[in-house]
Parts: C-alpha cells; sequence; structure tokens
C-alpha cells in the first residue's frame, strides 16, 4: 500500500505523469463510444435508393450550411406517433450516410425538413425563402430575398466531389468530369439530362427558382429542398423496417 | 540581431503569402480573412521593425502598473480587457438575435444579418471569446501563484493571447460572411481551426512549461482542472475538425465523417465544449478564487481529488444524450444515458465542495457581494448539473429535445455559473492587478449581481415554460384522433415567452455595463464615496482555517 | 454477435471492474495518513500572501 502511496504522490507531483493520467482518462469515453460506430455493422442499416447528391443538390446544401439552416430546423424525425404524422416516417441513419457534414440539427425552431422534399411546389419554396410572412404569416423565418438575386457561383465542382470522394463518399471518374456541366444542366429545361439522371438516378430536373434564364443560389437551394428525404422509397420498403 | 532578422522575415513571409493567398482566392470570404492575415502580420512586423518600447506604451494605455512586479502579469490585464469587451460584444449580439426571434423584421432583411448568420457569432463570442479570454488569463494568474514561479516563455504568453484574438476575429468576420462547417460550437473553417490548433498547443507549452518550473512541490488542484482543459480541448478540437478543403485557396471544406459516425463525433466534441471548456475550466477558477476570497481553504482537498478525477472520467461518455431517439443505434443512447445520470453526483460533489468552502463564513454573503455572485454562481451550477441529467433521460428528453427548454438550460448554466463566476473573478483580479487598494465601488457589484439574477430567473423561467408548452404541443392529440396543433400555431403561442427571455437578456446585459463602468473607474484609480456595504471589524485571532475543527455557529 | 459479447461484458464484469477501482480510489484518497498532506495543499495558496496584494 505504501508503495502506491508512493507512486501516487510522485504523479501529484510530476506534470507530465499527471497530464498523461488525466489524458488516458478522457480518452476512454471516446474511443468505446465512437470507434464501435465504424466497425459494428447493425450501426447503419442497409437500404435502396441512396445516391450521392447531384452537384446542384450539393451546391444547394452548401447554402443551407452557409445561412445556418440547420440552428432552426433539424432533418430528423424521431420514431414517435405524433412526429411521424406529421413530417412523414422516421429517419434512418443511411439516410444521412452521404452528409459531410450531418444536419441532423438540435433545435426546431422551424419544422423538420427531413421529409421536405415534394411536400410543396417550388414557387411556393421560392416565395417562402424571399418572404416568409407572405405564405405562412406565423413564421418568424428571416427573409432570404437576396438568395434569387445572387448567381450562383459554386466554383469547381470537379473539386467539390473529389474532395468528398476523398473521404469515401462513391462519385464515379465520369461524374468528376461532368461535374460542372451537370450543375448547369440540372436546373435548365432545355438541356439534355439522361446521363444525369441515369447517374443520380431520382435527380430532378427543371428550372427551380421560376427564372430560366439564370441559375441562381435560389436554384441550388430549392433544388436540394426537393430532394431532401425523397430517396428511400418507404412505401416499397415496408420489409425493411426495424420497428422499435 | 539574427533572432531580429528571423523574426522579421518570418512576419514578412507570412504577409506575402497571405498576400499571395488572397490575390488567388477561390471565394470572397476567403480573400477577406487573408487580407486579415496579411494585416495582423503586417502590424506585428512593424512593431518588430521598430525599437519603441511598445509594451510600455500598451502598459500606459491601461494604465497599469510600470513595475513588472514578480509575477508576469501584463498578458492577464490585456486578457481582463478582452474578456469585457467580448462578453460585452457576444452577450449584445445574443440580445439582438433574441429579439430577432420575437420582431423578424429585425433581420433587415439583409445577408449579413440574419439569425442563422448572427446565431454563432452570439455562441462563438461569448463561449470562445468571453469565456475562453477569461479562461486563458485566470489560468496564467493562478499558475503563477500556485507555482510560485514567472511564466515560463513570456513572449509565448504574448503570442498566445494575440494569436487567440486573431482566431476569434477569423472565426467571428467568417460567420458574417457565411463561412462555417455548420458544426455547433466547432463553426470556423480548416484554416481558422489550423491556427486555433497552433495557438492552442503553445498555450498548453506556457501552462506545462509554468508548471515545470514551480518552486512549489504540490501542483494545486486548481492547476489539474486548467491541464485537463487544455488537453482534452486539444483533442475534441483536432478530432472533430477533421476535413477534407475543397481547396488550399478556398474556405470550404467537408467533414472527414459522414451521418451517424458524423453525429457523434460533433456531440462528443459539443457536450465536452461544455464539460471540459465551460465547466472544468471554470471549476479550477472556482477552486482558486473562491477559496482565496473567502480567505478560507477548500472544505475538503481529499473530496476535491475525487471530483477531479471522476468527473473527467464521466464527462466525456455523456455526448449521446443530444442524440436520443436518433438514428444512432440504442445502445450508445443508453450508455450516454446512464453516465450523464451518474455525473450528477461528481457535478455535486464539486458544487457542495465549493459553497462548503464558506463554512464558518456564511455571514460573508451577507457582507461581501463577490463572495454572494461566487455563491450564485455555485447554486445556478448545481441546478443545471441536476437539470442536465435530468433532461438526458430518454423519456423527459421526448419531450424536452428539440424545444427551447434546452436553450433555457443551457443558459441558466452559462449566465449563471459561467457568467456569474467569470464576474466575481474580474472583480477579484481588477483591483490586485492595477494595484489599487480596492474597486471603485463595492454597491455597483451589488447591483451588478441584482441586475444579472433578475435577468437569469426571467430568461430561464420563459424558456421552460416555452420548451414544455412547445413539447406539449407538438404531440397533443384531438378526441378525432388527429393531432391538434399546426406548427405554426405553436409558433406564434412562443411570442410572449420570447419577449421576456428578451427582458432577461437585457438586465443581464445591463449588469455587464454596470461592470463596465465599475471597472473603468477602477483602473482609473478612483474610489466611489458610499456606505460601506457592512461595518464588520477585523478580528485578527477568528481570521484562520478552522479544518478539523467542529465549525463554530456564524454569529446572528 | 459481437455487440452481444460486449453488452454482457460491460453489464458483468466491466461493471465490477469500474467499481472496485473507484472504491480503491476513494479508500487511498481518505487514508488516514494523508491528511496532513491533503491540509497543507489545501492552505498553500495563502503562503506568501504579502507579495501578492
Amino acid at each position: 500500500m505504501s508503495g502506491f502511496a508512493e507512486k501516487h504522490k510522485k504523479l501529484e507531483r510530476n506534470v507530465t505523469l499527471l497530464g498523461a493520467a488525466a489524458f488516458v482518462t478522457v480518452a476512454i469515453g471516446g474511443i468505446v463510444e465512437i470507434a464501435p460506430l465504424f466497425w459494428i455493422d447493425n450501426t447503419i442499416e442497409k437500404v435502396e435508393g441512396m445516391r450521392p447528391y447531384t452537384p446542384l443538390e450539393l451546391a444547394g446544401r452548401n447554402i443551407y450550411i452557409r445561412e445556418g439552416c440547420y440552428s432552426c430546423h433539424s432533418q430528423m424525425v424521431r420514431p414517435f406517433r405524433d412526429e411521424v404524422e406529421r413530417y412523414g416516417h422516421y429517419s434512418l441513419a443511411a439516410e444521412s450516410m452521404y452528409d459531410h457534414p450531418f444536419q441532423w440539427g438540435s433545435k426546431r425552431t422551424g419544422p423538420d425538413l427531413a421529409r421536405v422534399g415534394g411536400r410543396y411546389s417550388d414557387e411556393w419554396h421560392v416565395q417562402h425563402l424571399i418572404d416568409p410572412r407572405s405564405v405562412v404569416p406565423e413564421s418568424i423565418m428571416p427573409p432570404y430575398a437576396f438568395l434569387a438575386k445572387k448567381d450562383l457561383k459554386a466554383g469547381d465542382m470537379a473539386k467539390h466531389l473529389t474532395a468528398q470522394r476523398r473521404l469515401g463518399v462513391p462519385y464515379t471518374e465520369e461524374a468528376i468530369a461532368a461535374a460542372n456541366a451537370d450543375l448547369m444542366a440540372q436546373a435548365d429545361p432545355e438541356a439534355v439530362t439522361t446521363d444525369l439522371v441515369e447517374r443520380y438516378p431520382k435527380a430532378q430536373v427543371r428550372d427551380f427558382d421560376g427564372d430560366p434564364d439564370r441559375l441562381t443560389e435560389m436554384d441550388a437551394l430549392v433544388a436540394y429542398l426537393q430532394m431532401i428525404g425523397t430517396l428511400v422509397d418507404f412505401e416499397a420498403g415496408e420489409a425493411q423496417e426495424q420497428p422499435r | 540581431m539574427d533572432t531580429l532578422l528571423l523574426r522579421v522575415g518570418g512576419w514578412l513571409a507570412i504577409v506575402f503569402f497571405a498576400f499571395i493567398a488572397m490575390v488567388l482566392a477561390a471565394d470572397t470570404g476567403f480573400a477577406v480573412h487573408m487580407a486579415i492575415i496579411a494585416m495582423a502580420a503586417g502590424i506585428t512586423l512593424w512593431v518588430t521593425i521598430n525599437k519603441a518600447d511598445y509594451a510600455a506604451i500598451g502598459r500606459g494605455i491601461l494604465k497599469a502598473p510600470a513595475d513588472p512586479g514578480i509575477y508576469d502579469d501584463d498578458p492577464i490585464r490585456w486578457g481582463v480587457i478582452a474578456t469585457i469587451f467580448w462578453g460585452i460584444a457576444g452577450m449584445a449580439v445574443g440580445l439582438i438575435i433574441a429579439l430577432q426571434l420575437a420582431f423578424p423584421v429585425l433581420n433587415l432583411n439583409n445577408e449579413y444579418t440574419t439569425f442563422g448568420r448572427l446565431r454563432p457569432l452570439h455562441t462563438s463570442a461569448v463561449v470562445f471569446a468571453f469565456g475562453g479570454n477569461a479562461l486563458i488569463a485566470t489560468s496564467y494568474y493562478v499558475v503563477q501563484r500556485t507555482c510560485r514561479a514567472r511564466l515560463a516563455f513570456p513572449g509565448l504568453a504574448r503570442f498566445v493571447f494575440w494569436g487567440y484574438q486573431l482566431f476569434i476575429v477569423l472565426a467571428a468576420t467568417g460567420y458574417l460572411m457565411g463561412i462555417t462547417q455548420s458544426k455547433e460550437y466547432a463553426e470556423p473553417e480548416w484554416y481558422v481551426d489550423l491556427w486555433l490548433t497552433i495557438v492552442w498547443l503553445c498555450y498548453a507549452a506556457v501552462f506545462i512549461g509554468t508548471v515545470v518550473r514551480r518552486s512549489e512541490p504540490h501542483i494545486y488542484v486548481a492547476n489539474w482542472f486548467y491541464l485537463s482543459f487544455i488537453l482534452t480541448i486539444a483533442m475534441l478540437h483536432v478530432v472533430n475538425g477533421l476535413s477534407m478543403p475543397v481547396s488550399l485557396l478556398g474556405s470550404k471544406s467537408y467533414a472527414a465523417f459522414a451521418g451517424v459516425q458524423d453525429a457523434l463525433t460533433q456531440w462528443w466534441y459539443g457536450h465536452n465544449a461544455v464539460g471540459f471548456f465551460l465547466t472544468a475550466g471554470f471549476l479550477a477558477m472556482m477552486y482558486y478564487f473562491v477559496p482565496k476570497q473567502a480567505e478560507r481553504p477548500v472544505y475538503s482537498y481529499r473530496l476535491s481529488i475525487i471530483h477531479f478525477w471522476s468527473l473527467i472520467f464521466l464527462y466525456i461518455w455523456a455526448g449521446p444524450h443530444h442524440l436520443h431517439y436518433t438514428a444512432l443505434p440504442d445502445w450508445a443512447q443508453t450508455l450516454g444515458m446512464v453516465f450523464s445520470i451518474v455525473l450528477w453526483m461528481p457535478s455535486w460533489g464539486g458544487m457542495i465542495n465549493g459553497l462548503m468552502t464558506l463554512n464558518g463564513a456564511w455571514d460573508k454573503i451577507r457582507t461581501d457581494p463577490i463572495i454572494r455572485m461566487m455563491v450564485l454562481a455555485l447554486a445556478f451550477y448545481g441546478m443545471s448539473t441536476f437539470e442536465g441529467p435530468m433532461m438526458s433521460i430518454k423519456a423527459v428528453n421526448s419531450l424536452s429535445h428539440y424545444t427551447d427548454w434546452t436553450v433555457g438550460h443551457v443558459h441558466s448554466g452559462a449566465l449563471g455559473w459561467n457568467g456569474m463566476i467569470t464576474f466575481a473573478c474580474l472583480y477579484y483580479l481588477v483591483p490586485r492587478l492595477w494595484g489599487k487598494e480596492r474597486l471603485y465601488s463595492l454597491r455597483m457589484v451589488n447591483w451588478h449581481f441584482w441586475l444579472a439574477t433578475l435577468g437569469i430567473v426571467l430568461y430561464a423561467a420563459s424558456m421552460w415554460v416555452a420548451g414544455i408548452m412547445q413539447g406539449l404541443m407538438w404531440r397533443e392529440y384531438g378526441d378525432d384522433g388527429y393531432l391538434v396543433y399546426a406548427f405554426s400555431e405553436v409558433v406564434s403561442a412562443m411570442l410572449p415567452m420570447y419577449l421576456i427571455r428578451a427582458a432577461g437578456g437585457l438586465l443581464y446585459l445591463a449588469g455587464a455595463f454596470v461592470l463596465v463602468y465599475n471597472v473603468w473607474m477602477t483602473i482609473a484609480g478612483k474610489q466611489r464615496e458610499e456606505k460601506p456595504m457592512t461595518e464588520t471589524p477585523h478580528n485578527e485571532d477568528l481570521d484562520k482555517p478552522i479544518v478539523g475543527k467542529p465549525a463554530i455557529a456564524p454569529a446572528e | 454477435m459481437i455487440y452481444e459479447e460486449l453488452r454482457h461484458f460491460a453489464d458483468s464484469y466491466g461493471l465490477l471492474f469500474l467499481a472496485l477501482i473507484f472504491l480503491s480510489f476513494i479508500g487511498w484518497t481518505f487514508r488516514p495518513g494523508s491528511r496532513q498532506k491533503h491540509e497543507e495543499a489545501a492552505n498553500m495558496i495563502f503562503e506568501e500572501d504579502q507579495d501578492d496584494g
């Protein structure tokens, strides 16, 4: 016992030992909780339909992040009766498997957006973003009229897709090569988009902001909003559900 | 001469590279940030070349004592000023965004002033600028006094201060321009993260270097808390900040992890930013300044050892309680819940240790407004560390999550615990650092105390009501089997609560302005003519620690 | 499968192990011989106060 006490006295008097012991103590919890998520198989149940974002959706998602939408809108429907009824099917882990970073959020000053895709028309979204209170009088959302005025300057989308591929998102060589063309084509009703839709199944191709002559930030954001939560077909996939 | 040449060359190189990066930048925000860096390096270059004694000029501006004294206090004085400055800025932005939620017209229909961009400005300003400067300044103060050694690496200590201010400026301007990683409390982008990592490692070097140089065999417990705070924040910041830049000349990057893994990494970070930045670091302040102000040793030094090891071991597990009922695997949620509840015990152990330090001197709560602030801070620490474990129970969390209850909980901790203990420490430090006999006014401390207390009560109560009301309205079913309320109806029901909250924030901010005036006048060397708070004759014989003897009942 | 094994370990030996560590840690901190040392440590912030104002 005295040997042990002697050793602990040393710990209290040696800053290197104290620091090392404290560091090991704080590292344990994180290792035990986080590391298994990368190798336990049932963390992400496989589902049909998940694909990486199209360049336009990704650009829209980056605007969503830039404006801090996650401060007030969650993207995570919990498996409760009221939430499923209000928002739609509860969220699955696989649905955010390509989300670098995740956008689950922590606060619902506004409603959850995990299933907002296809719920409203493009015109509704554009009007709501320009002046939220003209469509929802009770709303306290800030107006985002500037999005419709600003041309989308997404930069070189090939670089964005490359960065994502380095992190494990399965973009193909040809998807990266066509990234900038795909960005323009998805919001252009005149463009030939067979390849785009083949690369990104269920991709919605149309002018989103009501101004077909320009590609604006509004186009990108609405394109993103209209696809959130639409990739997995829950009606067809009842068998995959795991009741909890 | 050689070192001067080397330094000048180094700063010149930074100016040069930042300028090139600004010209070649892929986006405007990155260009602005490179311009800021080039200017900061340019100013440092100018200061380095000119032989004028800038430290002396700085001391003149701050009216600091010319004699450096036995301890290196200059960076601490700067830190005190920076703490107050960023505190006012961060709280003012908080008031603005609180009002935006009540009156959305205050978003000004302008890109740079929306709630979404100002909210991270508020959180980062109060946590990292106000809290961070307070932690760096007090740790420099405490580590020197408890180790009886001057700061190791004085140049590096000054670099840490200015480097940290540059980090704050880059982060804050970045949020306004929309440069964000969207990870709460870790929003700055990759290059700002890298800069903070460098500054933080230098901070660790200064702190550990000073402990190594100590002339006191034992390392006082406050330093344990500071040490674990510095090391753990380094670990959390590096792991959670891992990301892949799109271009080395652009601000945008993508987080290294995705979905579930990213969510848990983020909240492992987010919860322990609370656990180690806002708790361990501030407990270090508590373990030094509360005994000093009370003139009594800490209630139980042994309890503080148990407190330290169990707190740092348990805190790190609690992150998953931010992800209850999400797509995170159940086992991780349950683990997070269990450890959060267990965490209640060491938290209250620490609170009791702090409060019981006043054992035998409870009358000081009546006579000393600084002690009163410290006691209130500990009381709020106790309340929020009870509320937190309760909210981490899954059944409670199913109601409270996503609501304003969480916001209220955070603020009862942040305003009550972090804010009040920081103000108390500032009142303790200012007269000592500027060599004044006493503060300008103790009665104004009392005013600050009551303004802040009333503000916190309004804030916490209104958010409690708002949160529970929100949670219940969202899940309310009518007899017909349909949801009763549309989401928009719940939003409009919040308005009165948001107004009360803003009023609470206004009172708290007003209290902080009283502090500014009091500190300003103290530094200017004035003393207010006022009736003392109490007339307590000094009794030399009684003014002693009473450890090991039964407590003497306070005279009524 | 690996999940089940870890779960059982956490519920049994893991729990026992942590409890024993905790108890021995408390026992060590509150051992009677250390009282003097801890009192000195607690009071050390008050020494040499004159230099410090």
